[in-house]
């Protein structure tokens, strides 16, 4: 049963660095690192110390809200160093890695016999639950709730990400696995989107409700299709997953063991030959960037794509919850009028003398600048050419900056995530930090209404 | 090169001093910053607020030099000095120098004035508040020059501006902040104050204020004047296309329809402004206009009535006379003070046009309405977005009845569920 999705507004942010579609093996990381930062609203709760050794798959952490929810290392080896920031706040776990690779090794779950609350204590004791993320609030899932549905998306709109078809290649078998667990978990449909063409491992999955996306970015994002196929209402609970990280728990359920490994697509302009490169969660960047090559000393390294990834440097380590790694320029540079010169080598929605609408298919080499300064909201109209949900993007924003909880709530705040409004922020004439907004509103509404 | 080196240097070193942001407004006019992401997205789109404001201000250059023309030609036309010019836009008695020269003098003070007074006054409280300048009066300051008779006093514009500025914008928190359009606030300032320089048959060719009561004395009513008085169209000398090209009197840059069109047209495409508020203020004003001809049509207004002139006007000509179309096209537009919901703006528009034309129709004092109307419908803007906005709110409402709540706890169904209704 497929049901066909299609996206009209949007924009599709074509960038210089795609990568090629070849799997090299990463070099051996010496160290791994777990950033606490990937884990939003989480406080830690150490239960190793500092010089312990550690297996794969072994708790380094547990949720202090939440003691069941553990935390597990990605290797095996010697937690070498807690990184702490002001007031003491964890902020990265190093672990030095073994030369050879020891599990900690579950029981594989029983699907016959196992009910919901078997499959719950089997995820949060493997260090498998943190890749269930939930919506409202964009967090890690309360395992307490009943989601309504489970949303996967396996359509790639993002710039340069990691296109899911090709890394699931061959996975079938695990994401089956994951399918067939994950349905137990929930009374409602596990929702499965790919794009037009059919060559998704995931097209063929039994259990699951299977649906065709096609259109410009953000038709990619969980969160438009879960505004397509089932808003989610006040009080109602949507966990979405995203398809690599089904993987990972599908090989959890299959073996019993976490076995972090991932494909990671390296892209961006600044890389020489950007491809992708199998490591795991947590290995430190350089092991494979140095692989591919860079052009320029200084250049900016993102933990995921140009829109939602996060800052790093060279000597950062993959994100938990990342398959892409993107090398952009830095833009720390003057530009003579740039305010009035006509502009062919930057992307924007207007035609204001900037020509970007003429070669749709262009690609742009686009760098960290921000082209302009931060001012308050001025134009209007223009995040909703490329905000696909049925919600007002600018007085959602408002509602958050003012702290309006009810407005917050009437407009639509349950149904989004920081990364639904990365495409608004992009275009933002006035250069508002929209995914900031968002997540401080989710924050307050969590924080306020629970 | 050097001088970015330099003044890059000069920006480090002063940060934070009282007068930075009037330094930083400069330089960034030279340069766009070299500021880079540091959190959201790691790219940014082309756009900012500068480019915005500055095609704005380009679409309006065209009505600008057409206005110096037409401000010599409308002088030395009321002289007798000239022909009218009879063929076509491009008319050779049209586009003299003589006549770009006088009206070049007249106007380059009344822009001098209005851009030095306005950013001073934003530069005041940009120090006061420490914070960046924002570009909102680039395109007020072209504006203001336009929408105001040529021979007003600069001291009254000068008064006008920093009225409209501070009172109009600056205490509602600045740029995107204003509830008030700050250019029509100016212009309504100057209307309400100094009645006798806005209004009447003097005001609008230059020398016609000085020259009156002398045996020189020259006038220069406009189209809607002559209307107001209850003269018809065949009685004065004005022809459909003198209006549509602008060769007539009025404020400096609302008379040439085709150009205020193009800059329309120029704005719609770059997706500046919203085409939205054009059509619909357009259809809005046709419809007021095809009610009154039908009014009249019907004979249930006496000819000696004093809105018998206006009322049979042809309803598309309004279009062409006194400051609507430019009211639309670039007053109207403005994001801030308009409707921002793209429902909203549908009806925004709508109003403003058929307001426009009522106002005009029935003002009994000058027969003028946009500005009014324009600043009216301001008020009403957020009421409009709130009743859009309640229909996206009530759709949600509507879909919550079908939710699919599952118990986190037992016992909290029940919690939920009061709640929720």
């Amino acid at each position: 049963m497929s049901k066909d999705i299609r996206i009209k507004k949007g924009l599709n942010i074509n960038l210089i660095g795609a990568a090629e579609q070849t799997t090299s093996k990463a070099v051996l990381s010496n160290v791994y690192a777990l950033n606490l930062d990937d884990f939003h609203g989480i406080t830690p709760k150490m239960l190793v110390k500092q010089g312990a050794e550690v297996k794969a798959g072994e708790p380094l952490f547990y949720n202090k809200n939440k003691e069941e929810m553990l935390f597990v290392s990605p290797v095996s080896g010697e937690l070498v160093e807690i990184v702490r920031g002001a007031r003491r706040r964890i902020l990265t776990l190093k672990i030095l890695a073994d030369k050879t690779q020891e599990y900690v090794e579950h029981k594989p779950l029983d699907l016959v016999k196992s009910d919901a609350e078997g499959i719950k204590t089997f995820l949060l004791q493997s260090g498998g639950w943190p890749f269930i993320k939930q919506r409202p609030y964009d967090i890690i899932a309360n395992p307490d709730a009943t989601p309504k549905a489970i949303f996967v998306s396996g359509y790639t709109t993002a710039p340069l990400a990691a296109d899911a078809d090709y890394v699931l290649q061959g996975k079938e078998a695990e994401l089956q696995a994951a399918v067939n667990v994950l349905g137990k978990l929930t009374p409602g449909q596990i929702h499965v989107s790919i794009g037009k063409s059919n060559n998704s491992p995931l097209a063929n999955l039994d259990g699951i409700s299977l649906h065709k996306v096609n259109g410009p970015h953000p038709a990619g994002l969980v969160g438009t299709q879960i505004n397509k196929i089932d808003p989610i209402n006040k009080g109602e609970v949507a966990w979405t997953i995203a398809p690599q990280d089904l993987v990972i728990l599908g090989e959890l359920f299959l073996t019993g063991k976490f076995n972090a490994e991932r494909t990671v697509a390296l892209v961006g302009s600044v890389v020489k030959a950007p491809k992708y490169y199998t490591t795991k969660i947590g290995a430190e960047i350089s092991t494979f960037l140095y692989a591919s090559g860079v052009n320029e000393d200084k250049f900016r390294l993102i933990n995921g794509d140009v829109l939602t990834g996060s800052r790093t440097n060279t000597e950062g380590y993959l994100g938990f919850y990342n398959n892409t790694v993107t090398a952009i320029p830095e833009g720390d540079d003057y530009e003579l009028f740039g305010w009035n010169k006509p502009v062919f080598n930057k992307i924007s929605t207007t035609r204001a003398l900037t020509f970007s609408w003429m070669q749709p298919k262009k690609k742009y080499d686009l760098n960290t600048n921000t082209n302009g300064e931060h001012r308050a909201f001025v134009v209007t109209g223009q995040y909703e050419e490329v905000f696909p949900m049925d919600i007002y993007p600018l007085q959602l924003l408002k509602a958050c900056m003012v702290k309006d909880l009810d407005e917050m709530e009437q407009l639509g705040l349950y149904e989004v995530a920081p990364e639904d409004f990365a495409l608004t922020e992009f275009i933002c004439i006035s250069k508002q930090p929209h995914q900031q907004i968002i997540r401080e509103g989710l924050d307050l509404l969590h924080q306020e209404i629970g | 090169m050097g001088l970015k080196e330099n003044l890059h240097k000069f920006r480090v070193k002063n940060q934070g001093k009282k007068w930075f942001p009037v330094f930083s407004g400069f330089h960034t006019f030279l340069f766009t910053p070299n500021e880079t992401t540091h959190s959201g997205t790691h790219v940014k789109g082309a756009d900012d607020l500068k480019r915005t404001m500055n095609t704005v201000v380009m679409s309006l250059i065209p009505c600008l030099i057409f206005g110096m023309f037409n401000t010599g030609y409308q002088h030395y036309l009321a002289l007798g000095e000239i022909q009218a010019a009879a063929d076509g836009f491009f008319s050779a008695a049209f586009w003299t120098w003589d006549n770009f020269i006088l009206g070049f003098w007249k106007m380059i003070p009344l822009v001098v004035v209005s851009y030095v007074v306005g950013l001073t006054v934003e530069f005041i409280f940009c120090v006061i508040k420490g914070h960046e300048i924002e570009e909102g009066y680039l395109v007020t300051g072209m504006l203001v020059p336009l929408i105001v008779p040529i021979d007003l006093p600069l001291w009254m514009l000068t008064v006008a501006i920093v009225f409209g500025v501070v009172i109009g914008k600056e205490v509602f928190g600045g740029t995107g902040m204003n509830i008030l359009n700050p250019a029509l606030t100016i212009r309504a300032f100057l209307f309400f104050a100094y009645p006798t320089w806005m209004s009447g048959d003097k005001v609008w060719v230059h020398g016609a204020v000085d020259t009156a009561g002398t045996a020189d004395a020259i006038s220069g009513e406009t189209v809607l004047g002559y209307l107001a008085q209850g003269k018809g169209v065949d009685e004065f000398s004005y022809s459909l296309s003198d209006m549509f090209f602008g060769f007539i009197p009025g404020s400096v840059g609302e008379t040439s329809t085709l150009l205020i069109l193009l800059g329309g047209l120029f704005l719609v495409f770059s997706k500046i402004a919203s085409w939205r508020i054009m059509l619909s203020a357009v259809i809005g004003s046709l419809v007021m206009g095809l009610i009154f001809n039908s009014i009249v049509a019907a004979g249930w207004i006496p000819e000696y009535s004093k809105f018998y002139g206006l009322m049979s006007f042809e309803y598309w000509q309004h279009l062409l006379v006194g400051g609507l179309a430019f009211g639309i096209v670039f007053m109207a537009t403005d994001p801030v003070t308009g409707s921002q919901t793209n429902r909203g703006k549908w009806i925004y528009g709508f109003l403003i046009g058929f307001l426009s034309v009522m106002i005009r129709v029935f003002n009994p004092g000058y027969p003028e309405g946009v500005f009014l109307a324009i600043l009216l419908m301001n008020v009403f803007a957020p009421t409009i977005d709130h009743y859009v906005v309640r229909g996206n709110i009530k759709r949600r409402m509507k879909r919550l009845k079908n939710a699919t709540i599952y118990p986190k706890t037992s016992g909290e169904v029940e919690a939920l569920k009061t709640e929720t209704v």
